[in-house]
């Protein structure tokens, strides 16, 4: 009876046919030696906790190297002779070098006498304003005296003279003295300091101008300088106004809002329209011709009926058409208005339905009056058509970004019934993993392969995740498998922990995980209506990894093994399947997806410390939701999630929203206490 | 079973238990009258600088601890007796505390920063023109009280009938409580729900008359806190000695053995969970005079699970664990958040795994298994003698 299935398992590392070989007495000295190490330290218990020490610790240690050459140059500047370090920070492309000096030009470049540490100081009244030079951060309040002032002998001022040129980049100096004149005090001189701007047709003006009209434009507090902010969760990512490069995260309080009052914002405008008509870039040009929409004047009109005339790129041309359409919305002629008219209909865009509205209400012709009232329905419909859409594909972003929270949640959970409240931090590292891989890459790999850093991380993101995973599992949850009430506490203490210790080597505030250029960007599938690339690569690498999982799961003997475990662990392990080994696999497996969540989630989001906590409770929503250890109910959980969650934002507001679908899933699982897809038959007991 | 002996047997099990016995009493005593007495006496008869002075200071925080080791009570009485988990105790804790945060608002009258006769600051400034019906008769205390029962037990009623009903239990029930608690909390973040949005409840003046801050009133409070403690320790003690204590007891270790047997599982449950609510509803209420504010940040889910850690700490299902863990682990956090705040997570964090891996039984156990080691020790040596005289 007991033929083939049975004898033909395959043999394991360690199974007796290994054992068979060694002779008795090696076993017994082997038996020993481990008992007496056993006792001595207990290792199966605290290896895996030194293992995650020790990887904590050497995360600590990839700091970017090149904050100690800073510290080192800016220390060379108070030597007798600074000319080796005024050269070693020109050549660095480290803002906090070209900080310190343009503090040194101005004389504003001290040596603190408490520490020789080299500070950047502000007068403020009385007391100065100190400034880190090698860390950039604002630190303390100082007298005069407290500090001596660094000064230059007239040959390293030249050589500083033409550092400064150097890293200015020669001829655009004008360029940044325009940009410094925005600073001014009163809307006369921002006005003049625009205008400067139009003689200098520098295209560098247009983002510029952009972040002025809309209020984005901000003076740094710490030095001064003028920068392009784009709201990033609760802080700004800062871009340098004059090198347009990215100049990292800070907090509002840090920042100086430049204001505009609306006559400015008209002038600014236009402006934006003159310089992009201009430009030799095709969608510059059409970014141009867009933004003159509701904003042409008579002048910029003439400029747009000569650019269209010249015009050869087709999408540049048709946003100049609908911009000069809506010029003529308001002309005498009849026959053109009722060309105007039809022209507009085709667009999508909210300033023309605005256009429409006001001109239906000017309007005296009858005839003119029906296609105006056709027109806007039209686009009413239209946008609301679209509406729904980015409604649904924003749902189905989010539902994919919850999915991959939520299916390494589903395996561990349908695997081994643990509930890991860890999981969100898995989520975190994965994404401080990511942090990491970017920052080595800048630090010593060449600037053109930044774009890939993202393909790098995911694996170490895995790796990462994993490692711990199986840690964690190794070294606490495997002593808890049957109490899953004290298994979810324990992991709620690993999750502070792990957060913790992330806060202590990071820090709390938030860091900046950059999109690589080939994820920025939209996918523009009508007027109005576009998907950023980054939602689109997401979703896509979401269904990767499903399938991934699926394949693993189906096709490999390890995911024969996970199924035969979650099916009936006895008895899987009565046919010789190692179910400690498949546990802890399979805690890896479901921690290094959540890894690579975290990588997604950097993507779209900042990185901070609590990070996990945001998704871990609607993860626990998927998967209760969706059924346990159900692929399928996830998938479905998760997009119905994201999708019921997006489509009641705009009805209910955000927060009301989610209340919402909170309650509703209370009361579902009220209903089916076992998910949307429960196990039936036998296994549904276990 | 229908035989003689098992019969006995019943009637056995059937006959109440004293509350307490002797010693217990005893011990019950003397905390009490060192809590109740010997502490405000300390607080007011020595002069300020002597060192038998108590400080004030010592007084409303001895009265929160009395709070936190209530709604660690309650918590024992659900998850120590009931088996049930829940991670949204803080959230009826909370609402009590709201109840009695709307009363004493009330009370504030014309002396707020706008100066409005019947709205609260809050409301002034996001330009409410009346009360919203909800805050009606929060103005009388015993409508307040009755609403910190009632809030907190009427939601524990309705969630806990439909969860038990339909046999939601284990890690499930936990999922449900803590999702209840977070949506609570996102909702009490609104502004239009008319709670004070993020900053809560705050700025209180009088309670019954008397002013918040006096130190009298510090210490009628944490004597009403204290009280309250002992009461509650009664009531469960005297809830899980009785008959239906003893059916949570067969319902946390075998639930469809005992629906088999004829009893109902859920109500039993049921009754357990609206018990605690209400006892964490009270704890709320004392707890909101005594900080002086209560806000959203009260029903975080990570506040709750706080919570199963203090009774995880003490040792469950032994009351006097729960109370214990509750104390124990908030002088730590008073000391640690002072002396080195970022340890403190790392500590709790580590108090999480150390008691659900080395100590399940908590301190409480702990003793336990000490005294099982000595006595084990000491039959062992009585032992010996006769064995010797064996050979």
């Amino acid at each position: 009876m007991a033929t083939g299935p049975f004898l033909r398992l395959p043999a394991r590392e360690g199974a007796g046919t290994a054992r068979a070989g060694l002779d008795s007495a090696d076993i017994n000295a082997r038996r020993i030696i481990k008992t007496v190490l056993n006792r001595l330290v207990p290792m199966n218990r605290f290896l895996p906790l030194l293992m995650v020490a020790l990887m904590l610790a050497l995360l600590a240690m990839m700091r970017p190297a090149h904050a100690q050459d800073l510290a080192a140059a800016l220390a060379g500047l108070a030597d007798s002779d600074p000319r080796p370090a005024i050269t070693a920070l020109t050549a660095s492309d480290d803002e906090k070098a070209k900080a310190a000096l343009a503090a040194l030009a101005q004389g504003n470049l001290y040596l603190r006498l408490a520490d020789n540490a080299v500070v950047i100081g502000e007068k403020d009244g009385e007391m100065v304003v100190v400034t880190n030079a090698a860390t950039g951060d604002i630190e303390d309040m100082a007298r005069p005296d407290e500090l001596q002032p660094i000064t230059l002998s007239e040959d390293a001022r030249a050589l500083l003279g033409d550092a400064g040129a150097a890293a200015q980049g020669g001829g655009p100096l004008d360029f940044a003295g325009a940009v410094a004149a925005l600073k001014a005090d009163n809307f006369a001189d921002k006005a003049r300091a625009i205008d400067a701007f139009t003689v200098l047709a520098d295209p560098r003006a247009i983002p510029v101008f952009q972040a002025l009209a809309d209020g984005r434009l901000f003076v740094r507090k710490s030095d001064g300088a003028v920068v392009i902010g784009n709201a990033s969760g609760n802080d700004v990512a800062l871009t340098d106004a004059v090198s347009q490069e990215k100049a990292g995260i800070v907090a509002p309080a840090a920042l100086d809002v430049i204001f505009v009052n609306n006559n400015l914002r008209n002038v600014l405008r236009e402006a934006v329209g003159r310089l992009g008509l201009a430009s030799p870039d095709p969608a510059q040009r059409r970014a141009a011709a867009n933004a003159l929409l509701d904003a042409a004047t008579p002048d910029t009109v003439a400029l747009l009926r000569e650019a269209f005339a010249k015009e050869s790129n087709g999408a540049a041309k048709s946003a100049m058409a609908l911009s000069l359409a809506a010029v003529e919305l308001a002309d005498a002629d009849k026959t053109r208005r009722l060309l105007a008219i039809q022209v507009l209909s085709g667009s999508s865009d909210l300033r023309v339905r605005a256009l429409l509205q006001a001109r239906l209400s000017q309007e005296s012709e009858p005839d003119v009056k029906a296609a105006l009232d056709a027109a806007f329905d039209r686009l009413q419909f239209k946008l609301q058509l679209y509406g729904y859409a980015e409604n649904l594909v924003q749902g189905i972003s989010l539902g994919s970004v919850l999915l991959l929270a939520a299916v390494g949640l589903a395996i561990t959970f349908g695997v081994m019934g643990i509930i890991n409240m860890a999981h969100g931090e898995m989520i975190m590292l994965g994404a401080y993993s990511a942090y990491v891989t970017q920052e080595v890459f800048r630090a010593f790999l060449p600037p053109s392969w930044i774009g890939a850093y993202l393909i790098a991380a995911l694996p170490v993101a895995f790796l990462v995740a994993a490692a711990i995973g199986i840690a964690l599992e190794r070294g606490v949850i495997r002593f808890l498998y049957g109490r899953p009430l004290e298994t979810m506490l324990a992991t709620w203490g690993i999750s502070l922990i792990l957060q913790q210790t992330v806060r202590a080597i990071f820090g709390a505030p938030n860091k900046e995980v950059a999109n690589p250029e080939w994820m920025t960007g939209a996918l523009e599938l009508a007027g109005g209506f576009a998907i950023t690339w980054n939602r689109i690569y997401i979703i896509i690498f979401c269904f990767a990894v499903l399938g991934l999982i699926v394949l693993i799961l189906r096709r490999t003997s390890f995911g024969l093994h996970m199924r035969a475990v979650t099916q009936n662990r006895a008895m899987a392990d009565v046919m010789g399947i190692p179910t400690a080994r498949v546990d802890a696999l399979t805690f890896g497996l479901g921690s290094g997806i959540a890894g690579m969540a975290g990588v997604a989630l950097s993507q779209i989001g900042n990185v901070s410390p609590n990070l996990g906590t945001i998704y871990i409770v609607d993860s626990f929503l998927v998967v209760v939701f969706g059924g346990v250890g159900n692929l399928m109910g996830t998938l479905v959980g998760a997009l119905t999630l994201g999708v019921v969650n997006k489509l009641l934002e705009p009805v209910a507001g955000a927060v009301l929203g989610k209340v919402v679908v909170l309650v509703c899933i209370i009361l579902f699982i009220q209903k089916r206490p076992r998910g949307l897809f429960a196990a039936k038959g036998r296994s549904a007991d276990a | 079973m229908l035989d003689k002996t098992g019969h006995d047997d019943l009637k056995l099990l059937a006959r109440p238990k004293p509350l307490l016995d002797r010693r217990g009493w005893a011990a019950f005593l003397a905390i009490g009258f060192v809590l109740i007495v010997l502490v405000p006496l300390f607080n007011l008869a020595p002069a300020t600088g002597s060192a038998l002075h108590l400080p004030g200071y010592l007084i409303p925080l001895l009265g929160k601890y009395a709070c936190y080791a209530i709604l660690a009570l309650s918590l024992d009485l659900v998850w120590g007796y009931a088996g049930i988990l829940s991670l949204g105790h803080g959230a009826f804790f909370a609402l009590g505390g709201y109840a009695m945060g709307m009363y004493l608002m009330r009370q504030i009258g014309t002396r707020g920063v706008y100066g409005h006769p019947e709205l609260p600051d809050f409301m002034v400034f996001l330009n409410w023109k009346e009360l919203p019906w909800y805050w009606h008769g929060f103005d009388s205390f015993p409508f307040a009280l009755l609403m910190v029962f009632l809030v907190p037990g009427l939601l524990a009623l309705v969630l806990g009938w439909f969860a038990f009903r339909s046999r939601v239990t284990g890690v499930y029930i936990s999922i449900v409580t803590q999702a209840m608690t977070f949506a609570l909390l996102l909702a009490f973040f609104r502004n239009d729900m008319g709670f004070g949005g993020n900053n809560g409840l705050t700025d209180f003046k009088d309670i019954l008359g008397f002013p918040v801050q006096a130190p009298e009133t510090r210490i009628g409070l944490y004597v009403a806190s204290v009280l309250s403690l002992g009461l509650c320790f009664l009531l469960c003690r005297f809830v899980t000695r009785s008959k239906l204590g003893r059916v949570l007891l067969a319902v946390r270790d075998a639930e469809s053995r005992v629906r088999f047997l004829g009893y109902s599982p859920t109500s039993a449950k049921l009754f357990a969970f609206v018990l605690s609510a209400l006892l964490a509803g009270l704890a709320g209420a004392l707890y909101v005079p005594q900080v002086g504010i209560i806000n959203p940040s009260e029903f975080s889910p990570a506040n709750s699970i706080e919570v199963a850690i203090w009774v995880a700490v003490g040792g469950r299902g032994t009351l006097y664990g729960a109370i214990l863990g509750g104390v124990l682990i908030n002088l730590v956090k008073t000391w640690l958040t002072g002396a080195a705040p970022e340890l403190w997570l790392f500590v709790l964090g580590a108090l999480f795994v150390a008691s659900t891996l080395l100590f399940p039984k908590g301190i409480v156990g702990l003793v336990g298994q000490w005294q099982a080691w000595r006595a084990e020790r000491r039959s062992y040596q009585s032992a010996t003698p006769a064995e010797k005289a064996a050979e």
